[in-house]
């Protein structure tokens, strides 16, 4: 990839724009996707741009052909990606499935609209946290960002892709309709940009177990006619790959796939705190919510009630031990969400009882007003 | 009853090699499929085609959606790709543009069951079929759903039976070389397992061509399907073949339907050139940006 193909320099765009250029930026030469608000943008960019730098644009027949697209490529040696929105992302479940079981990098998108169904094609929602955490069947972890602006949608974007290529998964960027439209300046420098390269075997054919884990568990990834001969299944599998439908088998697998994001999930795991020392009541805010959180708290600040934030802005896996520690200190825990309650259950089971924790729901559509949010605040302060 | 004269075993031979073992994953080896089932005879003609082509292992991939067909990518020596139930098809073409770029003019083969890929899989299937890319997609036709138990799927013929149709089945079924053909692929056979030779053959060219290739294997499935329909081993359905099969090249796919107890079309319906995906992406893309 030559610098030259990246966007440099000083931009105003939306969202949905940036994240497409952090792909490119992240070394993205497929992209496979259907169309569907409100991530048009993205694949629209993703049309134009790639065919111009020797990348390739695949629109398919619908979201279930295009993450398998993407799968396919990235076994062909390309990084890829795909984006969607709710009624897509449901349609996205089975293969994020195998993509998880065959240990397979890609990136896809959910620019999160109003559901369930056909709901609010155009307008926002954060509906799907928990389907992006367990909507695809059998256990597995799960790795997601939620972006909170243009800047971050091309950033973590750029994560995304270097996270997938770490630990060999789909990565999943969780935004939102707001931040996906919205304009703002982003800001790409070349020179900061950095990329985890995909990890290839070291020792030749005869010896390469293609599923057996370093030392971080995370096996290197032998693509489509390198020699490595690789086979590839969605079954239960043992080091070869070979299908193998044990107990023991099964146990090994799941514990390994399970294991190299729970042992590693500090490598993962990224928050931003704001006064949070000290504080008597903390909003746990990720994506749009953050931003409208900000607001309220000013204006909580200004009745002089000590509050801070923790942004997540790696939502899955989820930071349990960080709300932990700060749900012993605080009187209250406020989570503003755009859905009806479902990262807060997280942050509930995390709290363990120590101190109150209180939803500020939004049914999505639009955001909160940060009125709402401060009654919160004060209800919790009390 | 007619005795079967069999040929005398042959001499065990100290290290000798097969000569399509390098195609075989031989460490799995013996495969899962029923005695009398049509897919082992399917494979060895898809490694004999290989061989014919001189193709090395690692200029082709196979993928494979789920089902009793699905399990032939795990018994074949290239890279395999075993996926979910009907997405081969967008997997391959996600595969094989992706391979493009790094090893040109590489091969992907999709091997797959009737219900795979007409089923759940068949939207797939018309799409990748009008984009014509550079596939072949080998379908093991045996009338229904093997390795769930014998229910019945988008090919079975009207009034067989099947788990799912204990009274026979009251829907028409696809006639897959028309659904090809009129999807816009560049070449469609349809042979039996009991025609290796012309199979082999329909291999080779389907491999070897530009575009979006496909053949249709008619196979027994004796344990789930021949048993419930009058043909309760392979040989039964051979012989059916034998006397049911009429070759017939380049007839009007629309008269490849299949009707129990008549007689069916084998043959190539179709093999013209025809520009496929990568030659108009070079065509129209690529020209409007060099300009
Ligand atoms: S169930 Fe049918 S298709 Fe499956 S292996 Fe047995 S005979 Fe073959």
């Amino acid at each position: 990839m030559s610098a030259n193909e990246i966007l440099a320099g000083e931009h105003f765009l939306n969202g949905d724009v940036a994240c497409a250029e952090g792909a490119i930026a992240a070394g993205c030469r497929l992209f496979a996707g259907y169309p569907i608000t409100p991530q048009s943008e993205i694949t629209e960019r993703m049309a134009y741009r790639l065919p111009k730098i020797g990348g390739d644009f695949l629109q398919m027949e619908d979201e279930l052909a295009s993450i398998a697209a993407i799968l396919g490529a990235a076994w062909g040696g390309m990084k890829a990606m795909t984006a969607t929105s709710g009624p897509g992302f449901s349609l996205m479940m089975e293969n994020i499935g195998l993509g998880i079981m065959t240990e397979t990098p890609c990136v896809i998108v959910d620019v999160q609209r109003g559901g369930p169904s056909t709901g609010l094609p155009t307008a926002t929602s954060q509906g799907d946290m928990m389907q992006a955490r367990w909507g695809t069947h059998g256990d597995h972890e799960i790795i997601a960002y939620a972006p909170a602006s243009p800047q971050e949608m091309f950033d973590l974007t750029i994560k995304a892709f270097n996270q997938s290529e770490r630990f060999r998964q789909p990565v999943l960027i969780m935004t939102d309709e707001v931040v996906g439209h919205m304009m703002e300046r982003v800001v790409i420098d070349p020179d900061k940009i950095e990329i985890y390269p995909r990890r290839k075997p070291t020792v030749p054919y005869e010896q390469f177990l293609p599923f057996k884990g370093g030392s971080d568990l995370v096996p290197a990834m032998a693509c489509a006619g390198e020699g490595y001969r690789v086979h590839v299944t969605g079954l239960t599998h043992d080091e070869r790959g070979y299908p193998d439908l044990s107990v023991d088998s099964q146990h090994r697998l799941i514990t390994r796939l399970l294991d190299k994001i729970r042992k590693n999930a500090d490598e993962i795991i990224e928050l931003e705190e704001e006064n949070v020392h000290g504080a008597d009541v903390v909003l746990v805010t990720y994506g749009i919510t953050a931003r409208t959180s900000l607001r309220a708290m000013e204006l909580a600040q200004g009745k002089g009630i000590k509050v801070g934030m923790l942004r997540l802005i790696s939502v899955w896996p989820f930071p349990t031990a960080a709300v932990h520690a700060i749900a012993g200190e605080v009187k209250g825990i406020v989570v503003p969400e755009l859905n009806m309650g479902q990262m807060v259950r997280e942050v509930e089971r995390a709290a363990a009882g120590q101190t109150r924790v209180r939803l500020v729901p939004h049914a999505g559509g639009g955001l909160h007003r940060p009125e709402d949010i401060l009654a919160a605040i004060e209800e919790v302060a009390r | 009853m007619k005795r079967v004269q069999t040929k005398p075993a042959p001499e065990i031979v100290q290290d000798a090699h097969h000569p399509l073992e390098h195609y075989f994953r031989t460490e799995r080896l013996p495969h899962i499929w029923c005695p009398g089932c049509g897919l082992g005879t399917a494979m060895s003609c898809l490694a004999a085609a290989f061989g014919e082509l001189n193709l090395d292992v690692d200029d082709v991939s196979v993928v494979s959606g789920i089902g009793c067909s699905g399990r032939l990518a795990g018994y074949m020596r290239p890279d395999s790709y075993h996926t979910t139930h009907g997405r081969a098809l967008p997997f391959a073409t996600g595969l094989r543009v992706a391979l493009e770029k790094i090893k040109p003019g590489n091969k992907v083969v999709v091997f797959s069951g009737d219900g795979d890929l007409f089923s759940i899989g068949g939207n797939h299937f018309i799409h990748a079929a009008r984009r014509n890319i550079d596939i072949t997609v080998l379908c093991v036709n045996n009338f229904n759903y093997g390795m769930t138990g014998g229910q019945i799927g988008p090919t079975t013929p009207l009034g067989s039976r099947g788990t799912t149709a204990p009274y026979g089945t009251f829907e028409h079924p696809f006639n897959l070389p028309y659904l090809a053909a009129s999807s816009g692929a560049p070449y469609v056979a349809r042979w039996t397992t009991m025609h290796v030779h012309r199979l082999q053959r329909a291999m080779v060219e389907a491999i070897s061509r530009h575009g979006f290739t496909f053949v249709e294997i008619i196979a027994p499935c004796p344990t789930n399907y021949g048993r419930r329909n009058g043909l309760p081993t392979g040989l039964d359905e051979m012989r059916y073949y034998r006397d049911k099969a009429v070759i017939k090249n380049f007839a009007d796919p629309k008269d490849a339907e299949i009707i129990p107890g008549e007689e069916f079309i084998v043959g190539t319906f179709v093999d013209k050139e025809k520009p496929d995906y990568f030659e108009i992406y070079d065509k129209f893309v690529n020209e409007h940006l060099r300009s």
